[in-house]
């Protein structure tokens, strides 16, 4: 039986299979060589450090597991390849670690194993020959409709939403009635199936039925048992006492009394699903950019601009058309065309931007814009360090203006600065919304924006560039609002004469930090911004 | 190590497992009649399903595949032509039809192909053939996936996690329907028309909104909450597994009907009637959601007609618009944050006052 492990930050060619290149030189016809999943077929998948597992290469998985087959359509080459395997995800994440959602929800049962050392493994319970016996059994063995019902419901009382789960624990159920040589599932099975399948990934306690006997049930997982215990107590429990209770109930308290210690209070700290949810989706955490980072495969593309030819993936890519090459003209002896060209594609965690947005209109600020623009100076180069891009942004008159469109550039970003005009009315809302579109666009492009305000929060033109401080203000908050509503980093540096609560209550607003300029010097104002970023 | 052939031919259109029957599929009736209005009039632009894990988006899927009624193509072109008309732009056909020569042809499957994760791009648009260039030293042309679905549908799973560069090539051809190659000194164009159906889970990231403007219909899934929904999704599923050919054979029947809906549905639909006031409420629809550009009213007048067709009525009315409005136009909203409802939810909101008035 193969054994295939997936070693973390698996490369497509390796898991999926691709062109051998050695062995298609050699033979003069295109060789393909065959990836993890396909090589795994019949036998197990591990998969060592699942929680660090790259969402694309658990979604590859997945796809193998809900299809049997392995689907090659790389380097020329297109093939369908049986891919029939378990997986065995080993979790060795933290607290906050998971493994990828999309694989978990696919493997049917989730087992902690911390508390458990070798000897309590020394026993394998079966053996070669029972396995296949109850391989060759298990197409005749049949779950009555009270099985998939009590399943069913007890899922549903877990919270459990997918679907799959149930449809797992009813397989489950089969395989260990076919285990007993058995070809109906039994109510053993069904309850160990609830405990194995269902119980790791319960997202809330079943209602709690008013019976004394259930305080006795809720202990149950205080001893740490091996997974398989707790449903032969459970299952003689509840029939020793009145007569015979739905099968259903027997089943939710088989699951309820495996659910693993501390699973809840982990649910209840995360504030969301058990799998991750919110580890692989953020958007500028793992995007990949062509900079610099950790490289994580290569591309068709052409050198220059910062990217770096990749050599090796070069020569492999022209090195089956050489024959070819060959004919056309006598050329060297390996001929590289520009279209062979690999540029190696980089991964890191994050490229970061400051984005100023400041306040040159005429009201209270025009007297402290030279300040502001000082320290706005103070913190560019603070961010050149960081190697941050800047933007910015001025609102005055009607409107708001982009001065500097993100750039690296220091020196473009001081002489947009000093250029900067004053004067005329404060369109607040337009500018906070100019910042606010700015800041999103460079996070859907993998950038994580931190936006600094600087104004004294006396709107006074409204969003249709109508006068009015009524308005203006109100559409100023509704945009602070959305600001906050799309989660971005802020900060607001209040440069009017004297702190004011206009200002203030903006930066609520934008759950933005609030720092008055007027006590602000420079190493203040950088201290600040730099916890910003920090967060 | 073994070796394998290459080329598209190894790999059949139409998987060798027995696939879940369409119609056993229980409950999703949003995101099964938006498959079938596709199915209708493929020009639509195809379908994106988000939504929760495990709620049968992929086996909805790969079961239209099982359904649709086969086709008429030309034998041995490798773009699927139909024999009847002759799409210019194939490379292979239009030569052959210039000559004179009436081509033989043969019914197929409806190719639904796969573009799985991990994809490279000369497999998608199509390069040049490995085995004969290094066999023989000559330059042809393999065609890809894009070739392969033309005149089908092309399905990507976990479209959210699709590479760049490779939604990038999606982009460019699902506008044009024709895939143009200029690489490895190859220039070729061929046509490639395409129903698009992408699946995924929001939670692993958001899709580019390029590619989600791609997707004429755009529907949301979810767990069915009810207890007996869902052990009858639970029961129907245990059951095929145990017996895949068994299954099959009990459902065979419903198959047939409504392969023979899907068929009398596309005779139908070039007849159905849109009546002036339903292009109106179509208009009044999309300005009250304050949808950008016009393809929101184009697609919903347009599922509308199919739904019309498949429901065997001869003309448009509120009725359709009302039941295919949340699809055409959810995901062409503006974003507004501080509306906490859903974009399904706005739709329904707009739909109520337009109605009403």
């Amino acid at each position: 039986m193969p054994l295939r492990r997936v070693p973390l930050g698996v490369a497509d060619d390796r898991l999926l299979g691709g062109l051998d290149l050695a062995a298609t030189l050699r033979g003069g016809s295109p060789v393909a060589q065959q990836g993890l999943l396909s090589e795994a077929d019949g036998g197990v998948l591990e998969l060592a450090m699942a929680e660090r597992l790259q969402p694309g290469a658990a979604a590859r998985v997945a796809a193998a597991l809900d299809t049997g087959e392995a689907l090659l359509e790389r380097d020329g080459l297109a093939a369908r390849l049986p891919a029939r395997f378990g997986v065995v995800a080993l979790d060795e994440g933290l607290e906050e670690e998971a493994p990828p959602g999309v694989l978990t929800e696919r493997l049917g049962f989730h087992l902690d194993l911390s508390g458990l050392s070798l000897r309590d493994l020394a026993q394998a319970p079966l053996d070669a020959a029972a396995v296949a016996e109850a391989r060759r059994l298990l197409p005749q063995v049949a779950a009555a409709d009270e099985v998939l019902s009590a399943l069913c419901a007890t899922a549903v009382a877990l919270g459990i939403a997918s679907l799959r789960a149930p449809l797992q624990a009813v397989a489950a159920a089969r395989a260990a009635a076919a285990l007993d040589g058995r070809t109906a599932v039994s109510q053993e099975d069904a309850t160990l199936a609830a405990a194995l399948a269902l119980a790791p990934r319960a997202t809330r306690l079943p209602p709690v039925a008013p019976d004394d006997e259930h305080e006795e049930e809720a202990e149950a997982p205080e001893d740490p048992p091996a997974p398989p215990d707790p449903p032969d107590e459970q299952s003689r429990d509840p029939e020793s006492d009145e007569g015979e209770p739905d099968l259903s109930d027997k089943v939710l308290e088989a699951a309820a009394a495996a659910i693993p210690r501390g699973l809840l209070e982990k649910l209840r700290l995360a504030g969301g699903g058990p799998r991750g949810a919110q580890t692989s989706g953020s958007a500028g955490a793992a995007k990949t950019a062509f900079r610099r980072g950790r490289p994580i495969g290569v591309r068709a593309g052409r050198p220059g601009g910062g990217q770096r030819l990749n050599l090796v993936e070069t020569l492999r890519t022209a090195a089956p058309w050489q024959p070819i090459r060959r004919k056309e003209g006598a050329g060297p002896r390996v001929e590289v065309r520009a279209e062979d060209f690999r540029i190696t594609r980089f991964k890191q965690k994050s490229e970061t931007a400051t984005l100023f947005a400041v306040d040159a209109s005429g009201s209270a600020a025009f007297a402290r814009l030279a300040e502001a623009k000082g320290a706005v100076e103070l913190l560019l180069a603070d961010c050149y360090v960081r190697r941050d891009q800047v933007a910015l942004l001025a609102f005055r008159g009607v409107a708001a203006e982009l001065m500097l469109p993100p750039t690296r550039s220091l020196v473009r970003a001081k002489r947009a600065l000093a250029g900067l005009p004053g004067g005329g009315g404060t369109p607040l809302a337009a500018g906070i919304e100019a910042a606010t579109a700015l800041a999103v666009q460079l996070r859907q492009r993998g950038i994580a924006p931190t936006l600094v305000f600087l104004t004294d929060g006396q709107a006074n033109i409204a969003r249709d560039g109508q006068p009015g401080r009524p308005q203006a203000r109100a559409d100023a908050e509704a945009a602070a609002k959305r600001l906050a509503a799309a989660g971005l980093t802020a900060l607001l540096v209040d440069t009017s004469v004297r702190p004011n609560e206009k200002a203030r209550s903006l930066a609520g607003l934008m759950d933005a930090l609030y720092l008055p300029l007027p006590q602000a010097d420079a190493k203040k104002l950088n201290a600040a911004v730099r916890a910003t970023l920090a967060t | 190590m073994s070796t394998l052939k290459t080329g598209a031919g190894t790999a059949a259109s139409r998987p060798a497992r027995p696939v879940f029957p369409f119609p056993a599929i229980v409950g999703q009736e949003e995101m099964k009649q938006a498959l079938l209005i596709c199915a209708v009039d493929p020009g639509i632009g195809g379908v994106l399903v988000f939504g929760d894990r495990g709620t049968g988006k992929s086996t909805t899927i790969r079961a239209l595949a099982a359904l649709l009624p086969e086709q008429t193509v030309i034998v041995g072109c490798p773009y699927g032509c139909a024999p009847e008309a002759p799409q210019g732009l194939c490379p292979v056909c239009a030569p052959e039809h210039d000559t004179g020569h009436k081509p033989r042809s043969a019914k197929v499957p409806v190719p639904v192909v796969d573009l799985p994760l991990g994809v490279t791009e000369d497999r998608v648009v199509g390069a040049l053939d490995l085995e004969k260039a290094l066999a023989h030293g000559e330059k042809a042309f393999e065609p890809g996936l894009l070739a392969r679905a033309n005149r089908g549908f092309l399905y990507i799973d976990e479209v959210n996690l699709l590479e760049d560069h490779i939604v990038d090539l999606l982009l460019d051809v699902a506008a044009s329907g024709e895939n143009l190659v200029e690489r490895e000194g190859l220039s070729v164009r061929h046509p490639a028309k395409f129903v698009l159906v992408g699946s995924g889970n929001p939670e692993e990231g958001e899709l580019r909104p390029q590619l989600l403007d791609r997707f004429g219909l755009s529907v949301e899934v979810t767990t069915p909450e009810e207890l007996d929904t869902r052990i009858e999704v639970v029961r129907r599923r245990d059951a095929f597994e145990r017996d895949p050919a068994g299954f099959l054979e009990v459902w065979d029947k419903e198959v047939a009907k409504l392969r023979r809906r899907i068929v009398a549905a596309r005779k139908k639909l070039a007849g159905v009637a849109v009546p002036e006031p339903a292009y109106r409420r179509a208009a009044q629809l999309c300005i009250a959601l304050g949808t950008d550009g016009l393809r929101g009213e184009l697609t919903l007048v347009r599922a509308a007609r199919a739904l019309a067709a498949l429901e065997g009525k001869a003309e448009v009315s509120d009725e359709q618009l009302r039941c295919i409005a949340p699809s055409a136009l959810r995901h062409r909203l503006r974003r507004d944050p501080l509306d906490e409802a859903g974009s399904g939810v706005r739709v329904t909101r707009a739909l109520e006052e337009v109605f009403a008035a």
